[in-house]
This record gives C-alpha cells, structure tokens and sequence, in this order.
C-alpha cells in the first residue's frame, strides 16, 4: 500500500515537471498585459491577433503543405524501398541498413548542414533556390528511414510464400503485391506515414537550415519570433497546438477503444 | 526482380545522404580557396572545452533523464493494462508541442523575475538565479528528451513476463536482487536505445543553450550555428567540427552497441 | 481497420487547419481596408501601378522590430506596399549583420531587399554582392537629406539608399543604477553582475570595447583587437546573457538592469517602461547608418527599386520612423516630425556633438575581419571561472570506469559460463 501510494507520488511529481510550463503558456494566453510573470486580467486579444498574423498563418499554411508532400512521397518511396531491400541478398542487405540508418543517427544538424552544403552547391549551378523544393527534398530525407523501419517488420510476420501462391494462382506480380502483400504491410506502412508527418510538422533545425526567403515554416517562424520582442501570440499559438492535439489523442483512443470493443463482442459472438 | 524497385531509393539515400556527408568532408579538409588543409581540423582543438562542456551537458541530461524514467517505467508497466495507454498518452502528450515553444516556456519560468522566483520570493526567500545558468541548459535538455528515454524503456519493460519475476522470486531473490539481476539485464536494449535517442539530440543542441543559457554557455550546436548561418561566417571550420561532432558519436554509438549485443544474447 | 480511421482524423484535421487559415486570411484583407482609411498621401500612383497584376513578389530581408508592421493600429507597410502596387511581400528578418552575410554569403536565397549597415554594405561592396541602383526608378531619393546622400561607405549613393540611423548607447534601469555619469564601464561594474546584458554580434561589442581602451573602432592592430578580446572575455563574469532583440523582453520584464544598444529601440522600450533611462556616453560612440541594398541574387530589380522608392515616400518614412525610433534620414518625414522628438538630443544629436563624439564604423580589412571573428567566437566558448570545467571530466572519467567495470564483470562471467 505504502509502495503505491509513493508510485502515485513519484508519476504525480514528473507529470508535474511535464505539464507546469505548458500549463503557464496556456495561462499567460488570456493576459491582458504582456508581462510574462504577472497576470493582470483575461482577454481573448491574443487569440484574434493570432489570427489576423498573416505571417503565422501563412507558415502554419507552409508547414502543411510540406509535412503532407514529403510524408506521402517518403511514405511511397520508403514502402517501395522496403520491398526491394527485404529481397536483397545478405551483404547489399545490410549495406543498405547502414545507410538508411545515417539519418535517424546523425545528429540533426549535421544532416541540416550537410544538405545546406549540397543545394548550395547545386543552386549555384543550376540556378534554383532555396525553398519548398530543398525543405521537401530535406523533409524526405530524414522521414523515409522511418517509414523503412515501420514497414521492414511487417515482412517478417508475413507468411513468406503468400506472394509465390498469388501469383501461382495467376495474378500478375504487380496484382499479387497490390492484392496481398500490400494489405499485409499496411499498418507499418500507415504509422511509418504518421510518424513521418509529424516529424515534418514538428522539424525546426534541418528546415533552418534548408529554408529559403519563401518558404518558413511555423517551427522557423516561432523561432524568430522568439528572438525578438516577444509578443503573447505565441502562447495562443502554444494554448492552440495544444487543445488539437488533446483533440486528437482524445478522438483516437476513442476510436480504438470502440474498435477494441466491437472486436471482443465478435470474438464473443 | 523486385529488388529493382528499391533503386529510387538507393539513388535517393546516395544523392542526399551519402553525397552531402561527403561534401561536409570536403569543406573540412579545404581551405575558402578549396585548396586541401589541414588548418580547419587543427582549429577544432581550439574549441576543446565547448566539446567537453557538451558532452558532459549531454552525459548528465542523459542520466538524469535515465533516473527519471526508470522507475516511471516500472511503475507504468505494474498498472493495469486497461490504464496504461491513457498513463502513457498523458505523458507522451507534450512531446507533441514544438519544441521551441516548450523551451521557451521555461524561460517564463525560470527568469530572475519569473513565475519560480516570485514564488520563492512570496515565501520570504532571496530569489535564485536560474535562466542563463549551465543548471537551466541541462534542464532543458531532460525537460525536451525525456520522453525519449521513457518510451523504449516502458516498451521493452511491458515484454518481462510476470511469471518470470515471480519464478526469480521463488527461487529465493529478494527484491533487490530480482531488480539488479531480472529486470535491469532485460531492459539493457531499451536503456541502451534510450541513451542514444537522448544523448545524440543533446549533445547538438543549438536551441535550448540559446534559449535557457544565454548565449554564454555555447555547445556544439551553437559552435558549428555560428559559422554557417551565425555570427561568425566559416563553414569550412563548421564542416571541420560537424565531422568531429559525428566521429564522436560515432565512437559513442559503437560502445553502445557492443552492450546491446551482448544482452540481445542474454535476452534470447 | 483502425489505422484508416486514424488516418481520416488527420484528414479532418487538415481540412480544419485550411478552413481556419483561409479565414484568417480573409480577416487580413478586412483589415487592410481598415487602415486604408487613414489615407495615404502617394504623389505618383501610376509609377506604382506599372506592375500590377503581373503577380510579382519580392523578398524582403530585415532586422527584427525594424518596420512599421501594423500591430497596435499602426501602419502596415508591407500591406500598403502590396495594395498599391499589387507585388507580395516576403517578409523575413534577421538579427545582425553577421547573420544576413552568412546568409547571403552562404546562398541559395534570393532577396530582392536587404538592409545592412554602413560598413556592411562596404565590405559587400567589395565583395560583389550588390547590385548598383537605378536611382531613375527611385525619384523619392530627392527626399533623402543632404548629409546622407554621399556617404562614406557607398560613395555616391550607387548601391543604398538610407533607411534609418542612430547611435549606441547604455539603457538602464533608473531605479537600480543611480551612479551619475554613466559610461561604457558600468558594463563590466561587478555590483551589477548577472544584471547586465551585452550585444551579441562581434562587431559592436568589440566596438565598445575599443572606445574603453580608448582605441579607434575601425581598428585593424593586432594587439588593439587582441586587448578589447580581453576585457570582454574579462566583461563575461559580469555578462546576464548576450542578446539582441532579445532586450526588448528582458529590459522590459526587468531581467535585466543595464543593456547596450541602439538608440531607436531604446526609444521604443522608453516608451513602454518609465522605469527604463537611455544615455550616449560621453567617452563616445558608434554612429551607424543603415540603408536599404539590392543583393545579387535579387530577381526583381526593378520592383525591388519601387519598393526602396516607396519606403522614401514622406508618409511612409514617417511611420517608420515614429514606429521603429530610429532616426530617419528622410527630410519630408523629419519635417513631419513634432519637434519634441526633433529636439530630444538622442534621436537627434547636435551636429557638434556628432562630430566630436562619435565615429562611424568602416569595413575591416579581411584579416581584421577574420581576427575578430576569431576573438568573438573564443569569447564565446571561453569558460568563466565556473567549476564545471573539472565536474565535467571527472564524470567523465565516472562514466567510463563504470563501463569499463561492466564490461569486464560480464566478460569473466562469461568466461565461467563457459566452463
């Protein structure tokens, strides 16, 4: 009993340490001033000046743009790749993983820098800039690792000869992939796609470092803002990041609880 | 025949991962001119004390994220199954907040004027100096990687089997042994992972140093920050140090894994 | 099956996000016709139409908190911008000088606006990294005053045309600092440690430094550079943070009690704190002029020149100026000026005390350049008495002998495995 009720203290006191500065920002959303310490009266200002903030919308705009772009093309190009390297012989096998893994090791700013280098030296050949290309082209580059890593073990637990029969059974390589393989890699697939989306939401040092006039991110965005005068939209920004993402969680345990459920009443049934 | 669709791939990871990283070798090695030296790598033994300073900034944050997790993880996977996802979702949930914004929030907290200090202050204390302190960098650091040290651990946690415990027990462990000897051995791949998944962010960090040190505690990241896009313009001596950044972590990693492997044996 | 319900969650999500930022957009453009009301008074409306409809934008690249943007009911200038002549503006800031180098220097960026300081613009100058005027596209020049238009740094006014200047000074907290005579050493004054804040680009710290040494700021000796390292490395145990825009919120949450920067801003802070007191130091200063350039990379010369052109129409010079603090050297918007700020003495020194008491910076010469780079960024990294130095190795040295310890406990155990 004595154990349990120090466990509850212990998980209470790193909750506390996780949610007080986030439980600060979402407070200091409604202060009437733009004191940061004293709370001086409510006000919803901040939320509608957040709003009319052209340049936070505009990037908020960017950065769903490039998340959505470079996830679905990491998630082809990762899927497509996985399939290929779980065929490969031992050694280019293994080779391959190697690489695959550079990224997920690496420290981000050395793949930001390391790609800085290259568009630059390519942007001075070939006359492009730095923009939604080179973020995308960055975006992809650390997310397709991720997609490979989500769907490599899902061959495992495939049932191996399932494609052979397929196609023995007369379906073209390219229907017996579609028709049974795929299906079989779809969860890795999908959450290999949602990790990849959030990463690219989220990504702030590779995007600093390949971003150009046109193209900020909210990460880069926010980044600046708090470098100058700080103004109390951001903690609207942070109180607003915050609630969708309560929202989602919140919609998606729902989701699988039901489906947990109705899963139990078949087994039942 | 199917191996043939991955070459997209292959190209990709060749053009954008593997070029680049040569590209950062060859920056190192030349001069402004691109002419070969070795001036740039000579240089880096300048800044010896950022390097030291970082890794043991990131060394301490790891420990210390390790100590907290730990026994959170334990705790976790002893709750009912039916808790746990919602236990776990609540303290994942603000690794979901950008990071920026969570660091800066610190900042709210941690200043001579700050939320902390005004309380420390309502109490009758002096109030303590805590923004732009190597305290409030390292804090940082646990604040953001927490979660990173939590979740391997409670994933490799959840997969001891309770029977295996309760064997340990009856075969006359006392809980002490049972932890050092049962639990500890079989959670190594995930300390291990949790380590690195902790250690490699902080140690680049460019971020948190800026935002809660006040840009008088520089690490790596800020080191390498500063002469590409910074205040000091250089990036053949930035390619030099990010090449010394990655032999390092390199060096780390593999002492890592040797641990890994080993215990992968163990756990088999 | 759940794993696609996930994924139509996101999907609603996204739709939510358009949805909400399609409408902020909306509320801009409402906005903007807000502010239109209060008229703007431009001469020559059809030089500014010449590319309407052409969809063309521009980027532009400023410091932070250096244009009118139209928080708090002010003038949005950009928006003006793109009402009148219908080009969009990219608006990015930076934080110094330094930086938008690297930038340029590193890049892959194209700008059309950029808007260095004198001995900036020198050294780009030098380096061919500007593209010369049309000063035919730029009839609002005539309103720039006399004493800017031939200046030191761009003879002839071929690559810039002035945007605003100032001088440096100390900022203080008049309810903590009561010493009289405020000059440049209350920044290494040990009373206020870990209450002081300090600039964070090489060039005006070392520039504060060399006034105390009683050097030239443009100084190029070895040994001048070397000395004014010293005593800012030595200034660093006193040092809070080193910032720059920064300031605004630390000076003026009271994080901090002494600051120096630009006379502008320090005007804008005074404004909002009473508390907050600005003064020139009688031992000197920086004079600086900052002015509006076309970079190499700019793809828009001509509509960039409207944009320089429009930022020197009367009206707009005047917000800018009474928004940002910095002096303008634009004669129209001076005129406009109440001549409260005309006789302040900071925004607005006399010309005697210009000429004794400050000096403008000019471009190093590239070694210097690499010295002082090489200075600040070991200031930088340098360790100020702190005890970490032999923490750190110790754990260090911890960490390894307790791995080592496993590593050679596993080993003989596995050698007893084995038999």
């Amino acid at each position: 009993m004595k154990n349990k009720i120090l466990s509850r203290i212990y998980v209470g006191l790193v909750l506390m340490f996780l949610y007080v500065p986030i439980f600060v920002l979402i407070v200091f959303s409604f202060n009437e001033t733009k004191s940061r310490s004293v709370f001086s009266g409510f006000t919803f200002d901040w939320y509608v000046k957040l709003f009319q903030n052209e340049l936070i919308m505009s990037s908020l705009l960017n950065t769903i743009i490039i998340a959505v772009i470079a996830s679905v093309l990491s998630t082809i190009l990762g899927t497509a790749a996985a399939v290929g390297i779980n065929n490969m012989k031992k050694l280019p096998r293994s080779l391959t993983m190697q690489v695959t893994n550079i990224p997920i090791i690496n420290p981000e700013i050395v793949t930001g820098v390391s790609l800085m280098l290259l568009f630059v030296f390519f942007s001075a050949r070939m006359h492009f800039e730095f923009g939604f290309v080179t973020l995308i082209i960055a975006h992809i580059t650390f997310n397709v690792p991720y997609i490979i890593l989500n769907v490599m073990p899902k061959f495992r637990q495939m049932t191996p000869n399932l494609y052979n029969a397929a196609q023995d059974l007369g379906c073209s390589p390219a229907r017996a992939f579609f028709k049974v393989v795929l299906p079989e890699i779809m969860p890795g697939v999908i959450s290999g796609f949602l990790m990849a989306f959030t990463f690219s939401l989220d990504d702030f040092v590779i995007s600093y470092f390949t971003s150009g006039a046109t193209s900020q991110t909210l990460p880069i965005t926010i980044y600046s803002m708090t470098r100058r005068k700080i103004s109390p939209e951001i903690n609207s920004l942070s109180t607003l990041i915050f609630i969708v993402i309560i929202i989602v969680l919140i919609v998606k345990n729902i989701i699988e609880s039901r489906n947990i459920k109705k899963r139990s009443v078949k087994t039942d049934g | 025949m199917k191996r043939i669709i991955s070459v997209p791939y292959l190209i990709w990871m060749a053009v954008f991962t593997v070029v680049p990283l040569i590209m950062v070798a060859y920056f190192a090695f030349t001069d402004s001119e691109g002419r070969f030296t070795l001036i740039n790598v000579a240089n880096v033994s300048r800044y010896t004390n950022i390097f030291i300073r970082s890794i043991g900034f990131a060394a301490v944050a790891t420990v210390i994220c390790l100590i907290i997790a730990y026994p959170l993880c334990y705790i976790l996977s002893k709750l009912d199954r039916k808790y746990q996802g919602t236990v776990l979702m609540i303290v994942m949930l603000p690794m979901w907040m950008n990071y920026l914004l969570r660091t800066y929030a610190w900042m709210t907290l941690l200043g001579n004027n700050g939320i902390i200090n005004q309380i420390i202050s309502f109490m009758g204390f002096e109030p303590v100096k805590m923004l732009n302190t190597s305290g409030a960098v390292i804090l940082g650091m646990v604040y953001n990687y927490l979660p990173f040290m939590i979740l391997p651990i409670y994933s490799v946690m959840v997969k001891i089997d309770e029977s295996v415990l309760t064997a340990a027990k009856d075969l006359g462990c006392n809980a002490r042994a049972v932890l050092f000897r049962v639990v500890l051995p079989s959670t190594f791949p995930g300390i291990t992972s949790g380590i690195t998944m902790v250690f490699v962010p902080a140690i680049s960090t460019f971020i948190i140093s800026r935002m809660l040190g006040g840009g008088s505690h520089m690490l790596i990241g800020d080191l390498i920050e500063m002469q590409f896009l910074g205040n000091a313009y250089n990036p053949n001596l930035g390619a030099a140090i990010s090449l010394v950044l990655m032999v390092i972590i390199l060096l780390i990693m593999s002492i890592l894994n040797q641990f890994d492997n080993e215990d992968d044996r163990v756990l088999m | 099956m759940d794993r696609i319900r996930k994924l139509n969650v996101f999907i609603i999500l996204l739709t939510f996000f358009f949805v909400f930022s399609s409408c902020s957009s909306d509320d801009v453009s409402a906005d903007e016709e807000d502010i239109e009301a209060l008229s703007l008074n431009i001469e020559d409306e059809d030089y500014y139409k010449r590319f309407s409809g052409e969809g063309l934008s521009i980027n532009v690249y400023n410091w932070g908190e250096y244009i009118s943007d139209g928080s708090d009911g002010t003038l949005d200038v950009n928006g003006e911008f793109t009402e009148l002549t219908g080009i969009k503006v990219n608006y990015t800031t930076y934080a110094t000088n330094e930086e938008l180098y690297a930038k340029l220097k590193g890049g892959g960026s194209s700008y059309d606006i950029i808007i260095p300081s004198d001995y900036m613009i020198s050294r780009m100058i030098k380096e061919n990294m500007l593209l010369p005027l049309n000063h035919g596209n730029i009839p609002a020049f005539s309103n720039i005053m006399d004493k800017f238009t031939e200046p030191e740094y761009d003879a002839g006014s071929r690559y810039s045309v002035p945007y605003a200047w100032g001088t440096v000074g100390i900022i203080y907290d008049n309810t903590i600092v009561e010493e009289e005579n405020i000059d440049w050493d209350i920044l290494w004054n040990e009373d206020y440690t870990d209450r002081i804040l300090m600039f964070d680009n090489p060039r005006d710290a070392f520039a504060i430094a060399e006034i105390m040494l009683g050097y030239s700021i443009n100084t190029e000796d070895h040994f001048e550079l070397q000395a004014a390292g010293e005593i800012l490395k030595e200034q660093k145990k006193v040092v809070q943070s080193y910032v720059m825009d920064e300031i605004f919120d630390k000076m003026g949450a009271g994080e901090a009690v002494i600051a120096p920067y630009y006379a502008g801003d320090a005007i804008t802070l005074m404004d909002e704190y009473e508390d907050l007191s600005f003064v020139i130091p009688e031992s000197g200063t920086n004079l600086f002029v900052d002015a509006m350039c076309i970079p190499k990379s700019s793809r828009n010369k001509e509509a960039a020149e409207m944009y320089i052109n429009f930022m020197c129409e009367p009206d707009i010079a005047y917000s800018t100026t009474t928004y940002i603090g910095y002096s303008t050297p634009n004669s129209a918007a001076f005129d406009m000026l109440d001549d409260e700020i005309k006789n302040d003495g900071i925004s607005y020194p006399d010309d005697e005390y210009i000429q004794s008491r400050t000096a403008v910076f000019r471009n190093l010469s590239d070694e210097a350049n690499m010295i002082m780079q090489t200075l600040w960024t070991e200031m930088k990294s340098s360790e100020a008495n702190s005890p970490n130095q032999w923490i750190v190795p110790v754990f260090m040295l911890g960490c390894i002998a307790v791995s080592l310890f496993i590593l050679i406990k596993r080993q003989r155990k596995r050698k007893k495995d084995m038999f």
